[in-house]
């Protein structure tokens, strides 16, 4: 007991630091951020330096060693590979009509969020532009760098009509009728189909190159894929052992197996398995079908993540309602299950447009990354070792695609509340 | 008519339900069949074989970076692939793991530059094609930047790097010893952690797990060493080649070193997350405890961050050993392009791939084994 209480009594209890006042400015910015502690200024200094170093390097390739020369003479090849000259018009015309679709559902969701009551507050033209230029800078970044890169006006005329377009479907968006967003997304699938005859009208698809066949490689992957995909996801969750196996099988299959080797396969055994009479696709009907196959097997894990999400008494609530089985799975189910993943979905689709230089290494396709060891072979350039140039601006395109979309998915994350209800 | 019994079979959902699946089933079959049967007929048209005879065949090719002869059957080769195959995805998942760790620590780190600093990393790498790296790391960084075999990197007797490759220390004397002594020593560490809980639990003194099994372990490496008569070799410049030590091809060394900054990337995304996911007021329980922040972070902190980040770490360990056959494009040797040359060599293509694609499925069955048993010994015990 007794060395108990002298414990206690030699215990000296230090009087209370005044409570330090919430200083503001750039010295107190810095001590909390940078010189928090010794330790922590040394490992300031030592980063600063090595990140001092790496900038150091990285604007001096951008503004005095790199040779930005290839790029800017090989733009179109970049953007729209081979596509002919006098026919860049159809691309104008399609980019500008997927803008003024876009800002036709804009508009028309708006329109219903207002009515609704769940619209976000009024604010003024100019806060709303400096949201958006907030939300997309890094596409803004690198839509003005194609412009600054570009030698024509063309560029510049189609990004004023984008923006004009979208505008325009914004505006109109706003008095379509509420109920016709049915009617829009269908007019959209049938129009994506024109869209794909209308571009491929000069040249087939085989012919594309450049950004523009990575992108259309990847949309019509993921279109594609999709009703495949929740049929397999269904088929994991099904009651009936036959139909679980098969699906399971499928999927395990798909994700076991490298997409490279996949590619690989179908540019070079795919005519083995093809009847003897039948005359072999071309080569980017050969990649969309395998990019459709493989990311279908992943797209069915993420539905079933969505389908395994909802509660129970969703299911129990339709079937008291006497809704059939199917009926409660395309009402209820599937709606909110879809809706919890779409985030997820986006990740597919990001990692799939990363995925589509695949085919240019797997099957030699015309695609970005190709473009960028190919022109590094032009007679010009030859022997100058410009790859890291070509390289890094393909890296940039990329770059500029992958996190605009994944900054949206993040919005919409927030948006939808997936996780908080 | 009553209303008891047996529906008519034409609305009993057993029988129903039954008959759906062997149509499916039925259908799948069929088409499989029919696939093969295009095969067997179009292998008959063009005079190929079907079966895995090829395997006995000479190979015909030599790998670089190997002692593989070419007069060594397919076989050989494909085993020397996988070979190549397994070192890339085990020493990249380690380091991938290291840094990737490091980073998503990093990413919540209070000092300003260390946090932007890995945030830009992550932002800029997870946003790029693997491939693009790739290719961008092997002939932009690996053929241009490092020196000439002449003007070499040494750092000290550790290291040595150019443009032929990397060099760095390594174990000389037998594999089977190597491993032996690495058992051992895995052993010790773990026997002693033990021993010390035990003390620990029985006195209640804090039983410094970490530092004794890494003492004990230490001393047990160093003696086992001893006692095998394993010895070290040190890479050292010859004029201009390098001996000694073991020796990385450039193109090991731009796979390696692109697989693992691309998944470091993600894993940090992963470790960020879970971090974030603990409950705050575990962190403000170490602080209250006054545990110091190392001690926050690694007894507190990261455990039960690991315990979500395991699956989708796992995922990524999957997603590497399978990105490992763009390894191909740089013409690192590993199973996938040594499919290629034996298929460029007259191996037959079909069998050929569908060996290589149940490798594939094989080694990312076998991953996932490992990391369900990692996930279920985390998991939390409920009652």
């Amino acid at each position: 007991m007794e060395t108990l209480d002298t414990a206690l009594t030699e215990v000296v209890i230090p009087p209370p630091e005044p409570p330090r006042p919430p200083a503001a400015g750039p010295g107190d910015w810095l001590r909390r951020n940078l010189f928090r502690s010794r330790v922590d200024a040394v490992v300031t200094v030592v980063a600063g330096v090595v990140v001092g170093y790496i900038a150091y390097r990285l604007v001096r390739f951008v503004f005095v060693t790199g040779r930005w020369e290839i790029i800017r003479v090989n733009l179109k090849l970049f953007m729209v590979g081979r596509y002919p000259s006098d026919e860049l018009w159809r691309i104008v015309v399609g980019l500008a009509a997927i803008a003024l679709y876009g800002g036709l559902l804009a508009g028309l969701v708006a329109h219903r969020q207002a009515v609704a009551g769940t619209a976000p507050p009024p604010v003024s033209l100019g806060r709303r532009i400096a949201g958006l230029a907030q939300r997309l800078w890094p596409l803004l970044v690198g839509v003005l760098l194609l412009l600054l890169l570009s030698s024509t006006a063309g560029p510049w005329l189609t990004a004023l009509l984008v923006v004009a377009a979208a505008v325009l479907g914004r505006i109109v968006g706003w008095y379509l009728p509420r109920r016709s967003i049915l009617w829009l997304v269908l007019a959209g699938i049938v129009g994506a189909i024109v869209l794909v005859w209308f571009l491929a009208r000069p040249i087939g698809w085989d012919q594309w190159g450049g950004m523009m066949l990575n992108l259309f490689m990847a949309i019509a992957g993921i279109a594609l894929c999709f009703p495949l995909g929740v049929l397999l996801a269904l088929g994991r969750r099904s009651k009936l052992p036959l139909i679980r196996a098969v699906s399971v099988g499928y999927i395990e299959l798909f994700r076991g197996v490298p997409l490279y080797v996949l590619l690989f396969m179908s540019f070079l055994a795919l005519g083995f398995f093809l009847p003897t009479w039948a005359e072999s696709p071309g080569l980017v009907v050969r990649a969309i079908v395998v990019f459709t196959l493989f990311t279908a097997a992943y797209v069915a894990e993420i539905v079933r993540g969505g389908l395994q999400s909802l509660p129970r008494g969703q299911t129990e609530a339709a079937q008291s309602l006497g809704l059939s089985p199917v009926k409660t799975m395309f009402l209820i189910i599937l709606p909110q299950a879809l809706r919890n993943v779409i985030p997820a979905l986006v990740g597919q689709f990001i990692s799939l447009f990363k995925d589509t230089v695949l085919a240019g290494a797997a099957m030699g396709i015309f695609e970005v990354l190709n473009v960028a060891e190919a022109t590094t072979a032009q007679e010009e350039f030859r022997g100058e070792g410009l790859i890291a140039e070509t390289f890094s601006f393909v890296m940039l395109l990329f770059w500029v695609g992958c996190i605009t979309m994944s900054r949206e998915s993040q919005r919409l994350e927030r948006k939808l509340g997936v996780g908080l209800r | 008519m009553t209303t008891s019994g047996r529906p008519p079979l034409w609305r009993d959902v057993r029988v129903l339900s039954w008959a759906f699946q062997l149509v499916v089933v039925g259908l799948v079959v069929a088409i499989v069949l029919w696939l093969l049967d295009n095969f067997r007929a179009n292998s008959e048209r063009i005079n190929t074989p079907t079966g895995f005879a090829f395997l006995d065949q000479p190979s015909d090719f030599p790998i670089p970076g190997s002692d593989f002869r070419q007069s060594q059957p397919v076989r050989d080769a494909l085993v020397e692939g996988l070979q190549n195959t397994l070192r890339l995805a085990v020493t990249g998942i380690v380091l991938a793991t290291v840094l990737g760790v490091l980073i998503g620590i990093a990413r919540l780190a209070q000092n300003f530059i260390v946090r932007n600093a890995s945030r830009v990393y992550v932002e800029f790498v997870r946003n790029v094609p693997l491939l693009a790296i790739l290719i961008l790391l092997y002939i932009a960084v690996v053929l241009n930047v490092f020196p000439r075999a002449d003007q070499s990197w040494e750092l000290g007797p550790l290291a040595v790097l150019n443009v032929r490759g990397a060099s760095v220390f390594w174990f000389e004397g037998g594999n089977v010893k190597f491993a032996i002594a690495v058992v051992a020593t895995v052993l010790a560490a773990w026997v002693i952690a033990r021993w010390r809980r035990g003390v620990a639990d029985r006195t209640g003194r804090p039983a410094r797990r970490g530092l004794w099994a890494l003492t004990g372990g230490a001393v047990v490496f160093v003696v086992a060493w001893a006692v095998l008569g394993l010895g070290g070799t040190a890479p050292e410049i010859d004029g201009r080649r390098v001996t000694g030590g073991i020796t990385m091809t450039p193109e090991y060394f731009a796979a390696l070193a692109a697989l693992v900054l691309y998944t470091a990337s993600h894993i940090a995304e992963i470790v960020r997350g879970s971090i974030q996911a603990v409950p705050r007021g575990q962190g403000e329980a170490a602080d209250s405890l006054a545990l110091s922040g190392f001690q926050r972070t690694w007894f507190v902190v990261l455990p039960q961050a690991m315990r979500i980040a395991v699956p989708p770490i796992g995922n990524q360990y999957l997603n590497l050993t399978k990105n490992t056959s763009l390894a191909a494009v740089i013409g690192f040797p590993e199973i996938t392009k040594i499919t290629e040359l034996t298929v460029a060599n007259r191996s037959p293509a079909v069998p050929s791939y569908a060996l290589l694609l149940a490798i594939y499925l094989v080694l990312s069955l076998v991953i996932s084994f490992f990391v369900n048993l990692v996930n279920r010994r985390l998991a939390i015990v409920e009652r």
